[in-house]
């Protein structure tokens, strides 16, 4: 679903942690919050770019119609009268648990850090297995979606996914962008890049290729 | 051959493809599925192609390659009609023997029927083989009947007759009437009523409307599906269609195995040949009901048969499920309303069409009707497949079709629903197979797989097998479930290798609580069900484990 299409739609009242707030009915959960100043953290929304649903971080607590669920912010599109609590028991112990599985990849990842502050996050909690990334998919995503030149990807699934740069593409397309680079909330993909880099060119071939 | 214009020319062909059949023919039938496939039963179907030849026998006698006949245990099989004699376990060198004795000879040769393994009982007939006798074989019964690549075969056995019913004789509407009055539910997991779906995607906004066929089964242990459809490709493809008219869809989509090339090809032709027939594409029987399918291949992992992941592939994405707080019978392929729905929930349409509610609601349990095709696989002496009316206690399943657990040892544990299910103890076992008293046991009936477990099994170590393969056939795209499962496979392995911790199941359950309730789709959100179910029923195994002292399926060893 493409958010922006039902952002014309009308006007309805919701209710988050208590206070009532103004939004467009197709808006989602987090959006009408951001406009609120109410914070739910996220780790892989970036607002250029299509709500992903990935890291998890934004799970908020919902009633509709009597029935409380547990849902992604970013992705849950409003409804007249909904009753949205960012907070709870329930939604805590999740957002810790999350920090705690990405800090065993990214421990010292500024952003997790202050997370796991908030949520009393144990940082050593699972054993470590440092690859830096936490496969939110910023990059391949903005690298898609707005610079439209997918020179970055996922490989594999499951446990194995991680992302990769296509070295055909990344060759004459990275060099003079890297814009993906900062958006990283782990500071894993400069690395990754160069790895890349140098991995696939050999340093002098790989200069006179970008030469040309 | 010239497309069919009406009803009644479809009744016309029907009678002619009947009268050029005659019953007393000899027939042999030779099991071509997939698992006989694999005990080379090519070599069988080629010696009696030879024998048949030689014996200048070809006008005189049928020879047909079926589908799947369900009892893998003793393939190959080939079953002579019309005396319906059953032969199990045959080679290439039995041959000769079956043709000039039984074809011909109209004798029984009594070293190739099935005999009881305890009792040495024989069954020379197909419908006294215990494995058949206590099945009622509604949608895989005609399966030994029929060519799969044959349209005449299919309607010969009543092909079709639901699809002109619906469409001469039926409004879409009473279509849809009578699939919510028999209480259709989804065979494919979810248990899910299949006329309120079809009912959402008829009433959602838009025009163009999907409809798909779920053939992905991948369930671990789960091969009923390809059975069916390799072997009776029609019957699905007839319920696709009346389907497709009850909703007012014009365009279907089948989704199915790479791996399986016997199983697409077999699909090809059919539509081929419906096509052909004017079963399918413009104009349908002259109804002026159009319909086409295209056949999509999946990319290889277990997530691509999650239905927002396998309409993500159709439309040639990665597959990745995606949140449905919209329905996908509202918004699927394309964000147009979708409706998907399993191999075998398909193949009911027609004999629900054709029989009616009444004589549907007729079989099964409260809120389980008609029949289930299982997969029985794991330490029992008859795998296969089989059918079974619902409300057959899962006791009668594994020893009156199953013959019970090899080597005289003790059931443990039958695990239904693959990495996603759970299992039950041995102690549960006159539960009846039904959609909600699994459920409620916290072994939810799956699309019909049942691993059957003896008392050597570790549980232990069954847990740690499915989240292996979960964490290699996840999409990985949501944190709870691609972190949550490595971590637990982590704390399992340790379990099972003698290196748990106190505190590693308190842990466990933590997990399992995240991972189920944040994930994003049904995958994640039921990657810890077995694992649960094995710490509600088999706790102590774990605690055993962790303990250092040797578990008591380690100490039998």
């Amino acid at each position: 679903m493409i958010m922006g299409e039902h952002k014309k739609k009308s006007e309805i009242i919701v209710q988050i942690d208590g206070k009532e707030v103004k939004a467009s009915e197709g808006m989602t959960v987090l959006e009408a919050a951001q406009s609120a100043d109410i914070f739910i953290p996220t780790l892989c929304f970036h607002e250029k770019l299509e709500p992903y649903g990935g890291c998890r971080i934004c799970t908020v607590e919902v009633e509709v119609r009597g029935w409380t669920k547990l849902v992604a912010a970013c992705l849950y599109p409003l409804e007249q009268d909904l009753v949205v609590r960012t907070r709870s028991e329930k939604v805590d112990k999740i957002r810790k648990m999350i920090l705690e599985f990405l800090l065993a990849h990214a421990p010292n990842s500024p952003q997790l850090l202050e997370l796991a502050q908030e949520y009393g996050a144990d940082k050593d909690r699972f054993e470590k297995e440092s690859s830096f990334c936490i496969v939110c998919g910023i990059c391949v995503r903005y690298c898609a979606e707005v610079k439209k030149k997918n020179a970055v990807g996922f490989v594999d699934c499951g446990a194995r996914r991680e992302i990769s740069f296509i070295p055909e593409i990344a060759l004459t397309e990275c060099i003079d962008c890297k814009e993906c680079f900062p958006l990283c909330p782990t500071s894993y993909l400069q690395a990754a890049f160069v790895l890349t880099e140098s991995q696939a060119f050999p340093e002098d071939s790989s200069q006179t290729a970008l030469m040309k | 051959m010239p497309r069919i214009n009406s009803a009644a020319e479809l009744e016309e062909l029907r009678k002619g493809v009947l009268s050029g059949r005659d019953p007393d023919k000899p027939s042999i039938a030779i099991c071509a599925g997939m698992d006989c496939f694999s005990l080379d039963n090519g070599r069988i179907i080629s010696a009696f192609e030879e024998e048949v030849s030689k014996k200048d026998l070809k006008t005189k006698v049928d020879l047909r390659a079926t589908g799947c006949h369900g009892y893998c245990e003793k393939g190959p099989m080939v079953v002579i009609y019309p005396e319906e004699i059953c032969y199990v376990v045959v080679t290439p060198e039995d041959v000769p023997e079956i043709v000039s004795q039984t074809v011909l000879g109209k004798k029984v040769i009594d070293r190739l029927i099935y005999a009881d393994p305890d009792t040495g009982e024989k069954a020379a007939h197909q419908s006294q083989v215990p494995f058949y006798k206590n099945q009622m074989r509604h949608i895989i019964g005609n399966n030994s009947k029929i060519d799969p690549k044959s349209i005449d075969d299919y309607l010969a056995v009543g092909g079709y007759s639901a699809l002109s019913k619906s469409l001469f004789e039926m409004s879409p509407e009473q279509v849809l009437e009578e699939i919510k009055k028999a209480n259709l539910r989804g065979r494919g997991g979810g248990g899910f009523p299949a006329g309120r779906k079809w009912e959402t995607a008829r009433n959602a906004p838009g025009k163009e409307k999907y409809v798909i066929v779920n053939a992905h089964e991948g369930e671990v242990g789960a091969f009923m599906d390809r059975a069916l459809f390799t072997g009776n490709p029609h019957s699905v493809l007839e319920g696709l269609i009346i389907g497709a008219y009850a909703i007012g869809s014009h365009q279907g989509f089948i989704y199915t195995r790479h791996d399986t090339p016997p199983l697409k090809n077999h699909i090809d032709i059919a539509l081929a040949k419906a096509e052909e027939y004017g079963l399918l594409g413009e104009n349908i029987l002259g109804s002026g009901f159009n319909f086409n399918v295209e056949v999509h291949l999946d990319i290889g992992i277990f997530v691509s048969g999650e239905s927002s992941a396998l309409m993500r592939s159709i439309e040639g994405n990665p597959p990745e499920p995606r949140p449905k707080y919209i329905r996908t019978s509202v918004s699927g392929i394309w964000g147009k309303p979708s409706d998907l729905n399993n191999v075998e929930t398909w193949a009911n349409v027609p004999l629900i069409i054709n029989k009616g509610s009444e004589w549907y609601t007729s079989t099964g349990t409260e809120g389980s009707k008609g029949t289930k095709l299982v997969s029985l696989s794991g330490n029992i002496i008859n795998s296969g497949v089989a059918e079974v009316p619902f409300g057959t206690s899962i006791r009668e399943i594994i020893y009156d079709i199953g013959g019970g657990i090899p080597n005289g040892k003790k059931l443990k544990a039958v695990h239904f629903g693959g990495p996603m299910g759970g299992s039950i103890p041995e102690s549960l076992i006159d539960t009846p197979l039904d959609f909600d008293e699994l459920a409620k046991l916290g072994a939810p009936i799956g699309a019909g797989s049942m691993l059957v477990l003896d008392e050597d099994t570790s549980m232990v170590d069954v847990i740690r097998y499915f989240l292996d393969f979960l964490s290699n056939e996840s999409c990985g795209k949501c944190v709870p479930c691609r972190e949550g499962i490595r971590q637990m496979l982590k704390i399992v392995t340790n379990i099972s290798d003698g290196k748990g911790r106190e505190g590693d199941i308190e842990l466990l359950e933590e997990i399992s609580e995240v991972t189920g309730a944040a994930s994003l789709c049904a995958l994640g959100k039921s990657a810890s069900d077995p694992l649960l179910s094995t710490l509600r029923y088999f706790r102590d195994e774990y605690e055993a484990n962790i303990a250092k002292v040797k578990s008591p399926a380690e100490k039998r060893e």
